[in-house]
């Protein structure tokens, strides 16, 4: 665990400069709506939820020759390297691959038949809704999986909410279909090519998406010998 | 119902009601409505620790034309909201409901957009069994509790007449919170006057 | 389908007394609500024969609430399609709003067979979005192991007792959760639930074991042993049962892979792939057992593979406990170790006297702790972490993404059984009704991971 500087003995420690804007910026340190009668005093507490940063080589491992053979592979489809993966980052000892969404494909394509990298595994599509993060706000994460060569690797594809279009990977993966079904559903990115986009948790004619961070939880008011408690999400709770 | 349309009214029926009652209690075939945890509790109900066969109940019927017990058993989502009203129609009279775990007494802990808050939004419940999962012998004291509700039961006009008693108690009733004495700020401002002289705590009241 | 090609336009208010009909590009659907089929049937045109027939959500012969939507051509299955969604909880949206620690209770209860596992994942992924893989203790690792390897058997049990009873073998069913009586008596001493135990908690585990539990395991374990031979001698060599899955439910290796399927249904093809052989976590690599593969990729291959992974767990529980040692069972740093235990006082069930003493009387820091961590529970630094474990069903990972603050931004379960149920068309079409049925049984779907 981290801990922060503490004492006043320590001088202020300059923040490094961040290629990326912060994914969110949270004020005050309750998380319900502002206003609350909050006296504590870290109801000023500005925090930052940092982008992740690139990481620098050599990444360690096998990773370093998984981006290389990347970078060799991918401009023979006629994609260069640095248009489809805008940052490569190493998250806790795991890959993280930032791809972006025009060339999502060419990357799975890759990734998946490269006598190399062979990723023949993709485990689905996770959600991320970033309000904060203009225009990038929904990622979509893609853990991969390759059986032959047992590794891991994770792509990440952000696109903004104006317009949450991401190529589907249904003909590469057939598997991804009911994945790309739930994160549509949950967050609204629409998968272009995916012939079935409905939705598959909630009721077909639901109104919203309800994992994004702009929708409400949607409980109701617990009454209980006189007291009333509101939902989770009104609630006055630490951040 | 054949019996209850022969019965002239006003006659007394009580050995009649009895027996009927006795019959029906004892042989109540369970439609299968498991939805979640509950339903693994429920079909350990059924199985040979906690034995369900000794009241007649082992037969849970698939089709709902043939049974008359709806025990709801798990947390029912929007989706599934309809499809519960649908089978407990197709289910014919006399038949009862035992919200069975707490999702499908109140929604349990799932408060959210997600989650029916309780089955009685959609179908009318006789018995409530908390729990998350209720254990097997939980449920059987809720049938032995439905059980009992059974063997009270009339019979035609004193049916009737039951209901509409048992409507006006529960209409009368004093809700918990006039039970308790307990008085919030909310009735406070509503105008309603203490019956007893309580301080008001304001943090009963969970600000927003 | 999509919803481009029908046109509602074209349902007509006529005094046919039937609940609709539209047009799609496949031809005309109508709807039936009972007692029609003769107003119905001579406004049809053509000669098309094909049924759709609605399986569910509500049927005996699903494990939940699946619905199986089949077309069918006389017996013969020509199109299968799984419907899902029918037990969505917004799980992944509540854990937005409470602890980590709290997050356990509403984890545990996705997967409600393996509910072990569910915790193990979301506890594996918060511990290493911490920093303290290292730093869980011996003996909570080992407790996590039993726990697991248990509930992999009675994960097994019921799907082999459900398969059975929906195949007709009832005996099956009563074995099978006759056998489980005996595993939920050990989860119940040790965590004090049944089913959904909210045991196993970022940082270790939430209580050690009582005194004499490892007698009573390895009790339970002799008597497993003795007791899951009803099943396979009644089942295993049975012309009846293999009649019903030899070759029924056929997905071949590419199929498996194409589709993101792990588990039994990966190893019935001949591929030994084992997260715990591959990909160990929480000291696997210690124990010594087989990955079971059978390489018919059909369900009585599964099935065999299910009967012997019980024989296999109930090694691996044997050897954690002969490596258990006296320790600590939760983390050492008490920002995040959970601190009071639970002991039955006079008054009933509450904090333990010398938790009490200690936190009032003894040290400030323990008190600051206690209240720190029960009022908003600890913080996670920012990012997210993936770590997979092996369930009963497959593959199961919990994507934790941390905002940096005490509660998770987003939990997203990488559940098997989402994956695995979308193997129902390629295993059913072509095969019959009753084949569905046993398809089904032999994939285990828990509509609850699926639905989440």
């Amino acid at each position: 665990m981290t801990t922060p500087t503490e004492g006043a003995n320590v001088p202020a420690v300059e923040e490094p400069i961040r290629l990326e804007p912060p994914l969110q910026v949270n004020r005050g340190a309750f998380g319900s709506a502002g206003g609350s009668g909050n006296t504590s005093g870290y109801g000023t507490l500005v925090t930052t939820v940092a982008a992740p940063a690139p990481a620098e080589r050599p990444y360690g491992g096998w990773y370093d020759e998984a981006v290389d053979v990347l970078e060799s592979v991918l401009p023979d489809v006629g994609v260069a390297f640095d248009a489809a993966i805008s940052k490569v980052v190493l998250e806790r000892g795991e890959l993280f691959l930032y791809v972006n969404r025009e060339h999502l494909r060419e990357v799975a394509t890759a990734l998946r038949n490269d006598p190399d990298l062979r990723f023949e595994m993709l485990m689905g599509v996770s959600g991320l809704h970033w309000p904060q993060d203009s225009g990038q706000e929904l990622h979509a994460i893609y853990p991969f999986l390759s059986l032959t060569h047992n590794r891991r690797l994770t792509v990440v594809v952000r696109c903004p909410d104006a317009d949450p279009h991401i190529p589907s990977l249904i003909d590469l993966y057939p598997g991804n279909n009911w994945h790309e079904r739930e994160t549509f559903d949950f967050f609204g990115i629409i998968f272009d090519g995916h012939d079935d986009l409905a939705r598959i948790a909630m009721p077909d004619d639901w109104l919203g998406h309800p994992q994004r961070k702009d929708y409400p939880l949607g409980g109701i008011d617990v009454e209980y010998k006189g007291a009333v408690i509101p939902p989770a999400d009104e609630r006055r709770r630490p951040r | 119902m054949g019996i209850e349309e022969k019965l002239p009214s006003g006659v007394l029926l009580t050995s009649v009601e009895k027996l009927a009652g006795y019959v029906r209690k004892n042989s109540l075939w369970p439609a299968t409505f498991g939805l979640a945890c509950c339903a693994i509790e429920m079909m350990a109900s059924g199985g040979a620790r906690y034995d369900l066969a000794r009241f007649g109940m082992e037969v849970f019927r698939a089709s709902p034309r043939q049974a008359d017990l709806m025990i709801v058993a798990g947390r029912v989502s929007q989706k599934m909201a309809p499809v519960l009203r649908q089978i407990y129609d197709q289910m014919p009279n006399p038949k009862w409901v035992i919200a069975m775990g707490v999702c499908a007494s109140s929604g349990g802990m799932f408060n959210n957009y997600a989650i029916v808050q309780g089955v009685d939004h959609v179908v009318p419940v006789d018995m409530y069994l908390p729990g998350c999962p209720p254990r097997p012998e939980m449920l059987i004291d809720a049938i032995l509790g439905i059980h009992e509700k059974i063997q009270d039961t009339k019979l035609g006009k004193q049916r009737e007449r039951q209901m509409i008693s048992q409507e006006a108690v529960a209409l009368e009733a004093p809700t918990l919170r006039q039970q308790l004495g307990l008085r919030t700020v909310l009735d406070l401002r509503a105008g309603e006057a203490p019956a007893v002289e309580l301080p008001v705590v304001e943090s009963q009241v969970v600000p927003r | 389908m999509s919803t481009d090609n029908i046109t509602f336009e074209s349902v007509e208010p006529d005094d046919i007394d039937d609940a609709g009909s539209y047009d799609t590009t496949e031809g005309r659907v109508y709807t039936v609500s009972g007692g029609d089929w003769d107003t119905v049937l001579p406004a049809a045109d053509g000669t098309q024969e094909r049924v759709v027939v609605n399986m569910g959500p509500q049927h005996p012969s699903t494990h939940g609430v699946l619905r199986l939507i089949l077309e069918l051509e006389g017996e013969t299955v020509t199109d299968a399609r799984a419907g899902v969604g029918y037990l969505h909880t917004g799980i992944e949206k509540n854990m937005e709003f409470r602890s980590f620690t709290q997050g356990v209770t509403y984890v545990t209860r996705m997967d409600y067979l393996s509910s072990f596992f569910n915790e193990t994942a979301y506890c594996l992924s918060v511990e290493k979005l911490l920093g303290i893989t290292e730093q869980i203790p011996e003996r909570a690792t080992l407790i996590r192991v039993i726990l697991m390897e248990l509930n992999r058997v009675s994960s097994h049990m019921v799907a082999l007792a459900t398969g059975g009873m929906e195949l007709g073998a009832l005996s099956a069913m009563i074995y099978g959760f006759r056998d489980r009586e005996l595993i939920l008596d050990i989860f119940e001493s040790i965590t004090g639930l049944r089913m959904n135990n909210a045991f196993i908690r970022p940082g270790g585990v939430a209580q050690d074991l009582p005194a004499g539990i490892e007698v009573a395991i390895r009790e339970v374990i002799a008597n497993l042993r003795k007791s899951m031979k009803d099943n396979y001698n009644l089942l295993v060599g049975n012309s009846i049962w293999m009649g019903r899955t030899v070759d029924v439910g056929y997905l071949d290796l590419a199929g498996c892979v194409a589709l993101g399927l792990t588990g039994p249904i990966l190893r019935a093809t001949g591929l030994p792939w084992d997260l715990r052989k591959t990909q160990p976590y929480c000291g696997y690599e210690r124990f010594e057992f087989e990955v079971q593969t059978q390489n018919t990729s059909d369900s009585y291959g599964r099935f065999l593979i299910r009967l012997n992974e019980m024989s296999e767990s109930l090694n691996i529980v044997e050897q954690a406990l002969d490596m258990l040692q006296p320790g600590p069972v939760m983390v050492e740093d008490k920002r995040i170790a959970w601190p009071a235990q639970l002991s039955i006082g006079s008054d009933g069930q509450g904090n333990s006297l010398d938790h009490i003493r200690k936190i009032m009387g003894e040290s400030m820091e323990s008190l600051i702790h206690h209240f720190k961590l029960v009022t908003e529970g600890f913080t996670v630094p920012a990012g997210t972490a993936y770590v997979p474990v092996e369930a009963p069903r497959g593959e199961m990972a919990a994507i934790v993404t941390s905002a940096g603050g005490t509660k998770p931004y987003r939990v997203h379960f990488r559940e098997p059984s989402f994956n695995n149920l979308q193997a129902t068309a390629a295993m059913c079409i072509g095969g019959s009704v009753a084949d569905v049925v046993a398809a089904v049984a032999s994939i285990d779907p828990v509509m609850g991971g699926v639905d989440r």
